[in-house]
């Protein structure tokens, strides 16, 4: 190798080297509070999502025909708007009556998330930026949405088996 | 602080025959009314009524055998309560899922006589 290759060389290593070290703290970063504000347009998941308190009316009732989806996922108006339709929740009638409403409602706002700054509430959390990112092709290979234990991109649980703890976690998930 | 005095008391336990009869009341008001029957309830069970989904589409067709949400795929515990304890033991959720599951199916509310008959073929389904 000559000398002027060895340049060559070495600074392409220097580059991957520091490219090597950007990254992952680039990606730590997305968990971090209040740095990148506008991480997904915004439309970012709160954190932590390991509720300190749960709501058990909130456990029974919205837990019975999907897994119990983390309040953190969304912003407050998204679950404001989900608890008003539920007379047509997704095809299906969820109604509840006013009492468990109300508590399920406020439990929900209460726990939104902390780090979503765009003016959005989709009704549905794959709709949201966060998971579109999380979620492309490039991190999940076609096949795995094909998979019938997968069956829906709505089925946390068929992968993140902790997803109702809040624990979405790298180290957790578990490809069908 | 009367919301927290009502939420404080026990729920109102009742076995299936006590909702049985609460509906064969409520049935009894209607003209021609001739009691429930089990043949007809597992009829109307198993059967679609002009939507995507019958009864069992979730509730499988063995209702003492556990259950699969036809959409999301969720475990249903059975139906029978022969062979699920806390089924039909709580008016406020017999009325909660009667409502919803009616309205999924037949896209409108069933009649004490529906319900009366579907509870009359659930309660002859042995574990």
């Amino acid at each position: 190798m000559s000398i002027y290759n060895r340049k060559i060389f070495q600074a392409i290593a220097v580059v991957l080297l520091a490219l090597g070290v950007a990254l992952p703290a680039v990606q730590a970063d997305d968990d971090r509070d209040g740095k990148y504000v506008g991480k997904y347009g915004g439309e970012n998941r709160g954190k932590p999502l390991q509720l300190g308190q749960t709501n058990s009316k909130f456990q029974q009732e919205c837990s019975a025909c999907h897994i119990a989806y983390v309040p953190g996922l969304l912003p407050a108006e998204s679950w404001r708007r989900i608890m008003a339709g539920l007379g047509k929740h997704f095809g299906s009638n969820a109604s509840l009556d006013a009492e468990d409403s109300k508590e399920i409602t406020a439990f929900l706002v209460s726990n939104a998330s902390n780090r979503w700054s765009a003016p959005t509430a989709p009704l549905q959390i794959t709709e949201a930026n966060w998971f579109r990112r999380k979620h492309g092709e490039r991190e999940i290979r076609s096949s795995i949405w094909k998979n019938p234990h997968v069956k829906s991109p709505s089925n946390c649980a068929a992968c993140h088996p902790q997803a109702e703890r809040g624990d979405f976690s790298e180290r957790n998930i578990r490809m069908p | 602080m009367a919301t927290l005095f009502l939420t404080a008391q026990p729920a109102v336990a009742e076995t299936p025959n006590e909702i049985q009869a609460a509906l064969k009341q409520e049935a009894a008001g209607a003209s021609g009314f001739q009691g429930f029957s089990a043949a007809r309830g597992e009829d109307f069970f198993k059967a679609k009524h002009g939507g995507e989904w019958s009864c069992a589409s979730c509730h499988s067709g063995n209702p003492a055998a556990p259950g699969k949400h036809a959409r999301t795929g969720k475990a249903i515990g059975p139906l029978a309560p022969s062979a699920n304890a806390e089924r039909f033991s709580n008016p406020k959720k017999v009325a909660k899922w009667f409502k919803r599951n009616c309205s999924d199916v037949l896209n409108r509310v069933c009649t004490p006589q529906e319900k009366g008959d579907v509870l009359a073929y659930l309660l002859t389904v042995k574990k």
